[in-house]
């Protein structure tokens, strides 16, 4: 917060005047936050508190039970093994797709940090997957990895020389790959771009002294370049975990979680018992589950890299 | 990292390395175009073909035809009113912030902590609530959704274009007499008008894209492009050229208005992280 964040309110004008104007600015300063706070408390409260609310009923597509019947979807949720391995494949896109992207997104930034010929239009490029729809994504990557009439098969045909047939989005051991393929060609150039520009304002003459003294490149690395762009590293992570964490649109258009439940993220499943299965109350206790789960996360991650804000 | 440019080796070795990597990124993007512009019997041939015989519009006019292509105009009236809303409120909402520090860093906290909850876990209270008010299938609910959905992000980036705005200015034009509004709405308003921008131009292209939120809540009426997209999925395969050309439909424009604003990008991805 800059140091003059609040001059008008004490310092501005003459004392008079200074004098006259502190009530209606008291009330000016509300009427310019009240309509937006109106609307997301839309988003910001009333789901919550709706959700903790029916938690503790027991209302389903052929029950409108709403007396008050304690945990028991909690205490179901425990043993549901869907909603164990729901959030289990949720965690294996978060560990493998983020730390993919982060890496290829930085190598990416280092390999156009410096000058080259048509840059801007090289990073201009690069940045378009990141504008394209979720869903259109999804589609787009169906399209290219059809085991017959996409191109994918076709390229390994070449390599391998023979005729390949991998089914990608059904076969249990490609189908995870496939996925995450399509998350790190959509995502990783969000990284690049973030990386790119907090790189190209690292002090080039710390680096250029670090390695007159004949630091090795990861020294340099670890104790230069790093602490510089670490602010910007701990924000592109945590939008990129939280978005990883509620992964639905890729995987909607990919396999709808299949085959079976196979890829079935938390955000899928809580889709299919709300919207499928009608079962108000146990969704509800799901996703109030999520929201703590994701409010002592992000708190503790938070205070962990203390975010200049 | 260096100040001197690299010549020779280097230089064309790092430029192919960047090509191929080029090519990684926009070739789903070719493929998925080209596929709008073959034929049937091009659209599925064994070997794929890569370059139809000739470019041809007919998967685009059975769209305009069937009018499929009202999915468009319905996520453009959606996406565009909800953007001017949620950039109205939230820039007033983040000139009190920034000016005043009204509410606080806790207050900043909870503003931005509304953007990080997931979709799923708002949509389902919403649509119960929706269906109570008769708001399922109707413009005015997603519009509402999708400002409350935004407001965040405006609030967020509009604060950091505020705060770098000379406060001299506001003084003075106080001292000749303006009301506190007249000030923000003359005075800070035109000095922010490129963030502003930008910022309306990231919330338009969130709403264009979005799905969860349109796919529970819409029905026939008020269909938005994502979901019509992902209408054509299904168990017979021969709607590819359909699923092809509205996604191109569908993306194009944005690609058009991010191409203008390529001084905002960083800025606008980042939540103001680099002050791009």
């Amino acid at each position: 917060m800059n140091a003059n964040a609040d001059p008008l309110a004490v310092g501005g004008g003459a004392p008079p005047k200074r004098a006259r104007r502190r009530s209606p600015d008291r009330a000016f300063r509300y009427y310019m936050i009240a309509p937006a706070v109106f609307v997301i408390l839309l988003i910001g409260l009333f789901p919550v508190i709706y959700t903790a609310l029916k938690s503790v009923q027991n209302v389903n597509m052929f029950d409108m039970d709403t007396s008050y019947q304690g945990f028991i979807h909690y205490k179901a949720l425990m043993s549901d093994t869907r909603f164990w391995l729901a959030l289990a494949h949720t965690l294996i896109f978060v560990v493998v797709a983020l730390p993919a992207e982060l890496a290829l997104g930085l190598a990416m930034a280092y390999l156009f940090v410096d000058r080259m010929p048509g840059r801007p239009v090289f990073v201009t490029l690069l940045v378009l997957p990141v504008l394209v729809s979720p869903i259109v994504a999804g589609a787009t990557w169906r399209l290219m990895l059809d085991n017959r009439y996409g191109p994918i098969n076709q390229i390994l045909g070449w390599i391998a020389g023979e005729e390949v047939t991998l089914l990608w989005l059904v076969d249990p051991n490609l189908v995870y790959p496939a996925i995450i393929i399509a998350e790190i060609w959509q995502w990783t150039p969000f990284m690049f771009l973030l990386l790119w520009a907090a790189l190209s304002n690292v002090d080039q003459s710390q680096v250029e002294a670090a390695e007159l003294d004949g630091a090795s490149w990861w020294r340099t690395f670890r104790l230069v370049v790093l602490p510089a762009i670490w602010p910007v590293v701990a924000i592109a992570v945590l939008i990129r975990a939280l978005d990883l964490f509620r992964l639905f649109d890729v995987i909607w258009a990919l396999t709808k979680g299949g085959p079976g439940t196979m890829t079935e993220t938390i955000s899928i499943y809580a889709y299919v018992l709300g919207f499928q299965q009608f079962e108000t109350s146990y969704t509800a206790a799901m996703a109030f589950v999520i929201i703590v789960l994701l409010a002592v996360t992000v708190t503790i991650v938070l205070r962990r890299i203390e975010i200049d804000r | 990292m260096r100040l001197r440019p690299e010549r020779g080796l280097g230089l064309v070795l790092r430029f192919i390395l960047a090509l191929v990597v080029l090519v990684f990124f926009l070739f789903p993007i070719y493929w998925l175009a080209i596929i709008s512009f073959k034929t049937p019997d091009e659209i599925f041939s064994f070997p794929p073909v890569w370059w139809p015989e000739a470019i041809q519009f007919a998967n685009y006019a059975v769209l305009f035809k069937d009018g499929d292509v009202e999915t468009i105009g319905n996520s453009l009236f959606i996406a565009g009113a909800s953007t001017l809303v949620a950039t109205l409120l939230g820039t007033m909402c983040a000139y009190s912030i920034a000016r005043f520090r009204t509410g606080g860093n806790m207050f900043s906290d909870w503003i931005i902590s509304n953007r990080m909850i997931p979709p799923i876990v708002i949509v389902f209270p919403i649509f119960l609530l929706f269906v109570a008010l008769g708001l399922v299938d109707t413009y005015i609910g997603l519009i509402m959704l999708y400002t409350a959905f935004n407001l965040p992000y405006v609030i967020w980036m509009m604060r950091g274009y505020i705060q770098d705005v000379p406060v001299e200015l506001e003084e003075a034009a106080l001292v000749d007499g303006l009301t506190r509004f007249e000030v923000f709405r003359k005075v800070v308003l035109p000095m922010v008008r490129g963030g502003l921008f930008a910022t309306a131009v990231f919330t338009f292209v969130f709403a264009w894209n979005e799905f969860i939120f349109a796919l529970v809540l819409t029905r026939n009426e008020v269909t938005t492009f994502p979901v019509q997209v992902t209408h054509y999925f299904g168990g017979q395969s021969n709607l590819w050229a359909k699923i092809a050309a509205m996604s191109v439909l569908g993306t194009v424009p944005i690609f058009i208005v991010v191409a203008f604003l390529q001084r905002f990008l960083v800025r606008g991805i980042s939540l103001g992280a680099v002050k791009g």
